[in-house]
């Protein structure tokens, strides 16, 4: 049991300060790859002066983050005179913590043994391996669904809450793009479902750790190509950030459903959203990208389509997972940002009719696809 | 009914597909970012923009106005004979003069005790310029390179104004006025 307790305290203690690190990460690479993008050098005036010195650090911007948290707590927390302050206080927590919490089904790398890292731990751990995820639920991909329809209460609420009426419209239109696009998330991963036949997160992964046709690894985007494009894009409008940031548009709405906060409470809504982004990119990993998996890379180390194998120690195949399921999530994010940085924001009228007359349609017409050949096979 | 432009955008099956062009948008923007990121990690700059107080431009226009110039005479004593009057052409009054009277120098007994400008204040139209009739200042095509934290540290003296080298130009030190004629009257 203590052996259960400590594990689920290491893998928790894992999963908050990857999503922590992101979330601060995020921020730098954004302003980075953005200027890098477009010809600028980017932020880079930040620096921390070593003590009683002339030395100043600058590490091409890294602090700004820093800078930028430390201001936000120092600010002024303004509060507007509300009528419903409850909500108003609650609302920035409700946005961020099922954000965090998604993160509890999505497993971050294949198995644990302690034993087999290192001797000593057979006395507490015995010969038990663990698979490397907080929470092993058969349910997973529906608490993941569950937890981000979460965050819509949030935006509402901090909207309703705000008695301003742009916070009032933000929240109107991030209410009616949420529940949309959530629909199109849900539509796309049921293709998935019907093909691994599960919605267990960690027997999805285990499926894609196979091989197609004997070279290709069976990763999600191989089997459905179309599905990955339609849910990146559906989790970038649940993530409401260009080219879908219609209920915070500053030509429009000041800030969205978040006019009214300041400091730290503007700070949580920010953080959820870099922390979303992450998010949205391990659930990617996880579903279409293989998850922990290397191509042709198994529990026991490579095994390559020619017939040749590479054995590895237990502890070189657990950081080999758990770092090529780190840089996925990397690279998805800075695929996102590259995204953000590149597409126009659409009209408001067309958020609304490119989910329902768009992507809605070819969501469904994905499934069918799907369901016919996976009944044709099966048969 | 919305109007209808005479040059307005036909979008083809092709574009208003979305994702073919905006595969073709990250396309563009991808590649800007791998060619400047493959410039940084080989250690050449991938930016157009320049970090401004380390690193200026080089290629301002001959014409450019820039910094001020006091010019000299060839005793090396400043052209200025305190008239005032850029101080008061200069449209932003960022000019401050304060005259002394020197009988030594008999052709020029009026001479600047304290001359500065208000960088901070200065808008660079060249009035300044234009105005003085003793060709005693002018503008260089350097810019006065004063990034600060306050203002009061945008304040260029006589000293300063007198002593500073623009690279880009070759008139100073400057040619000596024309000789005097004996009645004391310029010709």
């Amino acid at each position: 049991m203590i052996a259960d307790l400590v594990i689920a305290l290491v893998f928790i203690g894992y999963a908050i300060s990857v999503l922590m690190g992101f979330g601060t990460i995020l921020t730098w690479v954004e302003r980075k790859q953005a200027a890098v993008m477009s010809d600028r050098i980017g932020a880079n005036r930040a620096y921390i002066r070593i003590p009683f010195t002339q030395v100043k650090l600058v590490w091409l911007g890294l602090f700004h983050g820093m800078a930028d948290g430390l201001k936000m707590l120092l600010k002024e927390d303004f509060k507007p005179r509300t009528y419903d302050w409850y909500a108003y206080a609650v609302a920035p927590w409700v946005v961020f913590t099922p954000v965090l919490l998604v993160f509890a089904v999505i497993p971050f790398g294949g198995t644990l043994t302690p034993a087999k890292l290192w001797e000593p731990l057979a006395a507490v751990f015995g010969d038990r391996s663990w698979p490397m995820q907080i929470a092993t639920l058969d349910a997973g991909l529906l608490i993941v669904f569950a937890f981000s329809g979460l965050t819509i209460i949030g935006a509402m609420l901090a909207g309703w809450s705000s008695s301003n009426k742009f916070s009032l419209l933000g929240a109107l239109r991030a209410g009616s793009q949420m529940i949309s696009y959530e629909l199109v998330l849900g539509l796309t991963v049921l293709g998935l479902i019907l093909i691994y036949g599960t919605v267990d997160l960690d027997a999805i992964v285990r499926h894609q750790s196979g091989t197609v046709l004997g070279f290709l690894p069976a990763w999600g985007i191989v089997y459905q190509p179309f599905a990955a494009t339609l849910f990146l894009a559906a989790a970038i409008a649940e993530n409401k950030r260009i080219p879908f940031d219609l209920p915070e548009a500053e030509s429009e709405l000041i800030a969205g459903y978040f006019t009214e906060y300041s400091a730290m409470k503007m700070g949580l809504f920010m953080f959820a959203e870099f922390i979303e982004i992450a998010i949205i990119g391990a659930l990617f990993t996880t579903l279409f990208l293989g998850g922990y998996n290397l191509p042709y890379m198994t529990d026991a180390g490579f095994a390559f389509p020619g017939g040749a194998a590479v054995a590895m120690p237990h502890g070189a195949v657990v950081v080999t997972q758990m770092g090529t399921f780190l840089l996925k999530v990397f690279l998805v994010c800075s695929f996102q940002i590259l995204i953000r940085w590149t597409l126009p924001r659409f009209r408001y009228d067309q958020v609304l009719t490119f989910a329902w007359k768009f992507m809605f349609p070819l969501a469904l017409a994905n499934l069918v696809v799907t369901a016919v050949a996976v009944w044709a096979i099966g048969s | 009914m919305r109007k209808q432009y005479w040059n307005e955008a036909e979008m083809g099956l092709w574009e208003r597909a979305y994702l073919p062009e905006i595969l073709r948008g990250l396309a563009i923007t991808g590649g800007v970012f791998v060619r400047n990121m493959f410039k940084w990690m080989t250690g050449r700059k991938g930016a157009l923009t320049t970090y401004y107080p380390e690193e200026t431009r080089w290629d301002y226009a001959p014409a450019n106005r820039g910094k001020h110039v006091l010019t000299r005479r060839a005793d090396g004593s400043p052209q200025c004979v305190a008239c005032n009057m850029c101080a008061t052409v200069c449209p932003a009054k960022v000019i401050e003069i304060e005259a002394g009277f020197d009988p030594a120098d008999e052709a020029h007994p009026k001479y600047p005790v304290r001359f500065e400008i208000d960088y901070s204040r200065c808008v660079f139209c060249g009035l300044c310029v234009e105005a003085c009739p003793e060709d005693a200042i002018r503008m260089a095509k350097e810019v006065p390179d004063l990034p600060a934290h306050d203002r009061w540290s945008m304040w260029l003296g006589k000293e300063e104004l007198l002593e500073w080298q623009p690279q880009g130009d070759v008139a100073k030190p400057y040619p000596p006025p024309p000789p005097r004629v004996p009645n004391g009257d310029r010709p």
